[in-house]
């Protein structure tokens, strides 16, 4: 499942006018769709709480997927087409430059996450899965991370990203709970 | 425009190598069909990019192109050992990839959101330690000074780069006629600032106006450049119009785009992006792969046009030429 969509984004960027720098244009179209991809993911649970439609946790595989396969292609074309495959100045990248650390550890989250998406994994780790699929949210964090220490000065949209994310963070914590709590403790005065 | 062509009959037309190559347009159409085989290739099998000539590419690009050295000024800068082509990079390219926030932060934006831009009447103020201060039409600007062509690498601080085939003047030639004074230590220049005309300007993105500045000696160096048109046409509104600054061996950001003040002042200036982020942009900025941005490498650089990424000289390639306005001075202090 994974290379079908790998196949069909690879070549839709490669119809499109990238420009003059069409390697930096197809690093910024794979990451915006990682992105937003991830971000889209994440609401899916929110929304299935808000909504009790609960078949909707279906698209929620396929949107990650979706996602990992754009950050696949966004590593991919780094490392093959900007760096050329030029080991020394890939690990040179990912040590010194942070915004490449944070990248390539976002990506790297991402890679069990995307192997254990079956119905077959999800069985073999049962509760074990739902612990570690929270790696998701580390790894949108640093995704986050990694736009806002990319752009030279712009930060509109690594911002607007980082917002999306708080709220669709904050939307997890069990608020419903913890007010159950107050007004328990309240009522027994 | 008086253009001033060495070697040119007056009233000739321009050169026809000065015309954008027609084998440029169709090499560009080939490089994007190249791009995105090699992106699927690289996608299914890594080993196969090997197989696709990307080589070939960009020597074709540069073997269909390096007649527009021969134009003109040729390319100054003579560093030896310089094992790659300089090829022009296509007009379509110079002219629609471009950084200029006041029209938008995307590379596209300028050429989309420039059109705003009014070049008539346009006025350039001379002012500071001089003895010929006042308001200058730009008409009086292009009649006194007559521009030649000027071919020039231009480096950006974010690692791609071009080679432009500009139309300008010296700046020296017209900092000569307004006679700084022994207190003019320092070149001052400011960008046009008006909400009206430049959409960009309404977010605070950098503290505008656009500011840059030059040492003296820099500012006098006959490499420094005040262009007026680029590929024998006048400057495209997203490309500075009506008159910009070239410094070839300084990153981009250096190089501000449509002046509309020219001040000589005694102390340092202030300059935009070293005010955004002093840690990241100083004052002198000058090409060097010595010296990394905090953030990102400096040592390689992206030529427009180009796949791979070539390694990046010192002081852009100039530094036979202008080396010597910086020997004894700490290069990583004063970055």
């Amino acid at each position: 499942m994974g290379l079908g969509p790998l196949l069909w984004v690879a070549w839709q960027l490669g119809a499109q006018d990238l420009g003059a720098n069409p390697i930096e244009a197809v690093l910024h179209l794979t990451g915006r769709w990682a992105l937003v991809l991830l971000l889209v993911g994440l609401c899916v649970s929110p929304l299935r709480r808000l909504t009790g439609w609960s078949p909707i946790i279906k698209i929620r595989r396929t949107l990650g997927l979706f996602a990992f396969s754009y950050a696949s292609l966004h590593l991919l074309v780094y490392l093959v087409v900007d760096q050329g495959l030029a080991w020394s100045f890939i690990v040179e990248d990912v040590l010194k430059r942070p915004f490449i650390t944070v990248g390539m550890a976002s990506f790297l989250l991402l890679v069990p996450l995307a192997v254990t998406s079956t119905r077959g994994w999800m069985r073999r780790l049962g509760k074990r899965w739902q612990l570690l699929h929270r790696l998701v949210y580390p790894a949108a964090g640093l995704a986050v991370l990694h736009f806002y220490w990319k752009v030279k000065a712009d930060t509109f949209w690594p911002l607007v990203a980082a917002m999306a994310l708080g709220v669709l963070l904050l939307a997890r914590v069990p608020w419903r709970r913890w007010v159950h709590r107050e007004s328990r403790s309240s009522g027994t005065r | 425009m008086l253009i001033k062509k060495p070697g040119s009959v007056p009233g000739s037309d321009i050169p026809a190598s000065e015309i954008t190559p027609y084998e440029v347009y169709l090499n560009r159409r080939r490089f994007m069909g190249r791009m995105a085989r090699a992106a699927v290739a690289a996608a299914v099998t890594p080993g196969a990019l090997a197989a696709c000539d990307f080589q070939g590419g960009s020597a074709e690009a540069a073997e269909g192109l390096a007649a527009g050295d021969a134009a003109g000024g040729g390319i100054g800068g003579s560093s030896g050992g310089r094992a790659q082509e300089d090829a022009l990079t296509p007009y379509d390219d110079v002219t629609q990839y471009n950084n200029y926030y006041e029209f938008g932060t995307g590379k596209a934006d300028p050429a989309r959101n420039a059109g705003s831009l009014k070049t008539r009447p346009w006025t350039v103020t001379v002012e500071g330690h001089c003895e010929r201060p006042g308001e200058y039409a730009i008409e009086d600007i292009l009649a006194r000074f007559p521009s030649e062509e000027r071919v020039y690498r231009l480096r950006c601080v974010e690692a791609w780069s071009m080679v432009i085939p500009w139309l300008g003047f010296p700046l020296k030639d017209l900092l000569t006629w307004v006679e700084p004074t022994s207190r003019a230590r320092f070149v001052e220049l400011t960008t046009l600032f008006d909400r009206e005309q430049m959409p960009g300007v309404r977010r605070p993105v950098l503290d505008w106006p656009y500011v840059e500045g030059l040492r003296m000696d820099e500012a006098m160096h006959p490499l420094t450049l005040m262009a007026t048109g680029l590929y024998g046409r006048e400057l495209p509104n997203q490309n500075g119009a009506p008159l910009r600054l070239v410094v070839p061996w300084k990153y981009g950001f250096k190089s501000i785009k449509s002046v509309v003040r020219i001040r000589l002042v005694e102390e340092m200036p202030p300059t935009s992006w070293n005010k955004a982020a002093p840690n990241e942009y100083g004052f002198y900025a000058n090409v060097n792969p010595e010296v990394d941005h905090p953030r990102w490498s400096q040592a390689r650089e992206r030529r427009i046009g180009e796949i791979r990424q070539r390694p990046t000289l010192m002081f852009n390639g100039y530094g036979e030429e202008v080396a010597s306005l910086y020997t004894g001075m700490d290069l990583r202090r004063w970055f």
